[in-house]
């Protein structure tokens, strides 16, 4: 019998630890859940800044005179274009179109480029581009271990940060992300994030992380920087209209199903413009043009009952579409969802739709995403 | 946590006192409160409804998920915290006290309820 992978812990274990977290199994991997009320870590990302632990999210490191064809090659996106220091949200489809993870691709060089899966895709999307790299004067370099990785996102984000380093904080634009030090450690500092807020993503050495975190929970303190777990992480990202794998994106749907056609970029210029899943994305395309299936669309409630992933959307007794994801949003105060619903009920404002919840119709309103834009 | 000494406690993580006239009162331990994250929507049984001891009464909404809630005895419910339905997060910051569910007219106690040992023993292994 071969025994279960052992569940593995961040470089930051011990802190969350001393600061009572609640942990949960989360893609194999330990995590903090939440430290206090998760209600509070939202509000204080919203309001002021919070600090999370992300070490779980996979790296993935490409080089070489030819890293930018092979991604142009593997990802959907038109990534020899990207310029050095900057980033992109982009998704890495099969032969079928359908989504294999989606993924931020940041430029760090001309012949380097830093590839973030997410943790419960990470092996996937290294098989894929080692399997996608034949031909490609490119490295693939698992990087998993070599960073850890410490977010620190909300208002007072890049006024917590300036206090840690002499880089230009103001300077780098939302989805960029230079190397740099922060707290006498060198850092890859992005301007990236899945709360809806501005904020950082720092990517450091393990080694490095208890010292990072530590110091920006100091220069964090006046402004009420919140320790953050995954819980309230998922809750920004819902606000923010921002899709989760294994909830919004699958493999069985492709990046036109998800309302995210416009990432697929088929005017590339390497390698003739062929890429892996071009054909079938091509159809995807047209047929999200000409007869859309469903859509993905906001629901909001007015209500206490809460929908969650997998609950029937139903309209006039039969039903139309599925929750993906579901929770009671902290910023409106009422019950939201991701659902994604057949074209007919899909406008925002549709009349008479309701979702399923465990046997009682409970009614919904439909409205565009996100349900929170910041100011 | 605290699992005061005076309580019994059921398997499905809810406290009951008893009384000496024969009406308990219910509440989901601070272990049960803890793991369910922030309760943002209680819904309970109503006064003068029936329950039964291991069968579910109602439910309980947190942020990440929903959990049913058992009638840890058997008997007819005459009252329930209008406080907690109005302000869920009594549950949180005080599961034992003012978070406390509903009132129970118990006609005898279920034999498998737990004394606060037994319990702490049975919810660390959860």
């Amino acid at each position: 019998m071969t025994e279960p992978p052992a569940i593995r812990k961040t470089a930051l274990d011990a802190t969350h630890r001393a600061l009572g977290a609640t942990m949960t199994d989360f893609a194999g991997w330990d995590m903090p859940l939440r430290y206090g009320s998760e209600r509070e870590e939202h509000l204080a990302v919203r309001s002021t800044a919070g600090l999370f632990d992300l070490s779980h999210m996979g790296e993935i490191t490409l080089t070489g005179p030819q890293a930018a064809e092979l991604l142009d090659h593997a990802l959907v996106g038109n990534l020899s274009k990207l310029a050095v220091g900057r980033a992109r949200y982009t998704m890495i489809c099969d032969a079928d179109g359908g989504i294999l993870d989606d993924l931020i691709v940041y430029r760090l060089d001309d012949q380097e480029y830093l590839v973030v899966a997410n943790a419960s895709n990470a092996q996937t999307v290294l098989d894929a581009l080692v399997a996608r790299q034949d031909g490609f004067g490119a490295e693939v370099r698992d990087d998993r271990d070599s960073y850890a990785l410490i977010a620190v996102q909300g208002p007072a984000a890049a006024g917590i940060l300036k206090q840690l380093t002499g880089f230009d904080v103001d300077g780098l634009r939302y989805y960029a992300g230079e190397r740099d030090m922060v707290a006498g450690k060198s850092a890859l500092i992005a301007r990236t994030g899945y709360t809806g807020e501005d904020g950082f993503e720092l990517f450091v050495s393990p080694g490095d992380a208890v010292a990072v975190w530590e110091a920006l929970t100091e220069a964090g303190r006046e402004a009420g920087l919140t320790p953050c777990g995954l819980s309230c992480r998922d809750t920004l990202r819902l606000e923010a209209g921002m899709p989760l794998y294994g909830h919004e994106l699958s493999t069985a749907l492709t990046p036109f199903d998800a309302g995210l056609g416009r990432i697929v970029k088929f005017e590339k210029t390497a390698n003739e413009g062929r890429f892996v899943g071009r054909d079938a994305l091509a159809a995807a395309a047209e047929k999200a043009a000409t007869a859309p299936p469903r859509k993905l669309v906001g629901l909001v409630s007015e209500g206490r009952r809460v929908p969650r992933a997998g609950y029937p959307v139903v309209a006039g007794g039969a039903v139309v579409g599925e929750v993906t994801s579901g929770a009671p949003s902290p910023t409106l105060g009422k019950p939201i969802a991701m659902a994604y619903v057949d074209a007919a009920h899909a406008e925002p404002g549709t009349e008479g739709v309701a979702v399923d919840i465990r046997g009682s119709h409970e009614p919904y309103e439909v409205v565009a995403l996100p349900f929170y834009k910041r100011a | 946590m605290s699992n005061p000494q005076q309580l019994r406690y059921s398997k499905e993580h809810e406290w009951l006192s008893a009384a000496d006239d024969g009406v308990a009162t219910v509440g989901i331990t601070e272990h049960a409160a803890n793991a369910l994250g922030d309760v943002v929507f209680v819904q309970l049984p109503e006064v003068g409804d029936t329950v039964t001891a291991g069968e579910t009464c109602g439910e309980l909404e947190s942020t990440k998920s929903v959990s049913d809630l058992y009638s840890p005895a058997s008997g007819e419910i005459t009252e329930i915290n209008q406080d907690v339905v109005d302000d869920p997060a009594l549950v949180n910051s005080a599961p034992l006290e003012g978070g406390w569910l509903f009132k129970v007219k118990v006609d005898a106690l279920p034999d498998d309820l737990l004394s606060a040992d037994e319990y702490a023993a049975f919810a660390s292994g959860n």
